[in-house]
């Protein structure tokens, strides 16, 4: 039966069910600033969004979004090949370039298709894609639908990279290597001056994924190229506009003139109808606001600093350096379970996370910050993890 | 250069590890039917087979790979 494959997602869902866990899908009824809601009912702190500036609550976007409608509509009704190219998408797109210091961007509707889309049609039949073994689920699905040969290196091992590149002889000159800049589950960063040495000395190109570090990392916030000093190096840096401005809809920009020839050739740009006036506007404004205001970069760090501090203080294993996202593992479920509830019910909210979406087979708790939470809303978060530590969920393993 | 007695050889003492179920592991096991890996262990005896081979073996391959045998033929393909 042709459904029957999904037979073990059912009865996950009734487990779900039963325990009442509203971990996944959980529904905010009221949004009552960037970093508190009430969600299922209950007041809580939100600490597993990706509102890294907490700019989706900025009154300066909002405005822009407002404005944008009035004067353009509620949708564009098609794609950017056909009606769908409005000036603000044209002016977006040339902000971008700007911002990034390249000559050369694209918009997309999503995050996922930006990624999907540019990995799908930059490699294709007879070239060959190196991608991070831990790579995010829209570069998994782009290179699938390239055609390539695709090869995973050890996440963000630059010596098992350069072994495959080794490998490929005359090939490496034909292959795209794929990175995140921060990677979303654990909130490492990759180690992109290395990469981008290999990528020089094999001949091959460099796309890095900047969907949790632009506006995060870098003096001008523009990812963790730029803050690598590699930015040079990187072929195609793609993003979307979801996580620091606030909105949805993604981005490619690349110092190489063939990106505007890649443009007609995206199939996950062609055949999906243009982001949405207001959503344009608003990521317009967002990125002047995140250029002009370094201040909510610190503020971000800040907040990450004194969590990554915090939580470690309790002892708890959190990773090597702080990050705006910080994630405490398991390996036991009905412990990872059992403390995303007891969080919850303490007015804490963060992303439960389960294998497969999970680097490992651990289960985590993953953390990210916003350089719209209060120092107070910071501590509350520690002290919620404290009372699990108390309740015997959590055992720190560090002393 | 390796001939395929020898992948076969080598590929069945590496899943011995993975051989929870204690089945007798040959040519025509299966590594998630018979042996139960994981899509997550699928890919750690990948990456054992490349190092051990020097070879890096591509996601291409692996909508085709159900058995021992199937495996071991794609490592001597690869190896030639
Ligand atoms: C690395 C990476 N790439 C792409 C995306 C997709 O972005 P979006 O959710 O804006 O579509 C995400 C986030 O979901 C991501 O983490």
């Amino acid at each position: 039966m042709l459904l029957d494959k999904f037979k073990e997602m059912a009865a996950f869902q009734a487990e779900l069910r039963d325990r009442k866990l509203k971990a996944f899908g959980a529904v905010t009824e009221e949004l009552l600033s960037a970093t508190e809601g009430v969600v299922e009912g209950r007041r809580v702190i939100l600490a597993g969004t990706n509102n890294y500036l907490g700019l989706s609550a900025d009154p300066r976007c909002i405005e822009a979004a407002r404005e944008a409608t009035s004067r353009w509509g509620t949708g564009t009704t098609g794609s950017r090949l056909a009606n769908g190219s409005f000036s603000e998408h044209q002016a977006l797109e040339a902000e971008l370039a700007a911002f990034f210091g390249v000559g050369h961007a694209i918009t997309f509707s999503t995050g996922y298709a930006a990624t999907m889309g540019t990995c799908a049609t930059l490699a294709g039949p007879g070239d060959v894609i190196l991608l991070d073994a831990d790579s995010h689920s829209s570069i998994y699905s782009g290179v699938k639908l390239s055609g390539a040969e695709v090869i995973r290196y050890r996440h963000s091992d630059p010596a098992d990279l350069a072994k495959r590149l080794r490998r490929l002889g005359d090939r490496a000159a034909n292959t795209l290597i794929v990175a995140e800049g921060i990677y979303s589950m654990l909130g490492d960063i990759a180690p992109l001056q290395e990469i981008a040495d290999l990528k020089r000395q094999y001949g091959a190109m460099l796309l890095v994924d900047e969907a949790h570090s632009l506006g995060v990392l870098g003096e001008r916030g523009r990812g963790a190229a730029e803050a690598a000093g590699v930015e040079d190096a990187v072929d195609f840096i793609v993003g979307t506009f979801s996580k620091s401005l606030g909105g949805i809809g993604g981005y490619c920009v690349s110092q190489h003139a063939e990106l505007e020839d890649v443009r007609y050739c995206i199939r996950a740009y062609i055949f999906t109808a243009s982001p949405t006036p207001s959503v344009v506007a608003s990521t317009r404004r967002a990125l002047q606001i995140l250029r002009d205001e370094p201040e909510l970069r610190e503020q971000l760090w800040d907040n990450a600093r004194r969590l990554y501090d915090g939580l470690k203080a309790l002892g708890l294993a959190v990773g090597p350096a702080p990050s705006p996202v910080v994630a405490v593992e398991f390996e036991d479920r009905e412990a990872a379970m059992a403390a995303w509830q007891q969080l919850f019910d303490n007015g804490v909210y963060v992303n439960l996370v389960v294998p497969p979406a999970s680097p490992s087979t651990n289960y985590l708790l993953r953390n990210s910050m916003s350089a719209a939470h209060t120092a107070e809303q910071v501590d509350r978060i520690i002290g919620a993890y404290r009372d699990l530590i108390d309740a015997g969920l959590v055992t720190p393993s560090a002393a | 250069m390796a001939d395929y007695q020898s992948c076969l050889a080598f590929l069945c003492e590496l899943l011995q590890k993975y051989n929870r179920k204690r089945v007798m592991i040959n040519e025509n096991t299966g590594l998630v039917t018979d042996l139960g890996l994981s899509s997550l262990e699928v890919m750690e005896v990948i990456e054992q087979i490349e190092d051990h081979y020097d070879i890096s073996i591509p996601l291409n391959i692996l909508p085709d790979v159900n058995t021992v045998a199937d495996l071991a033929r794609k490592i001597r393909d690869i190896n030639s």
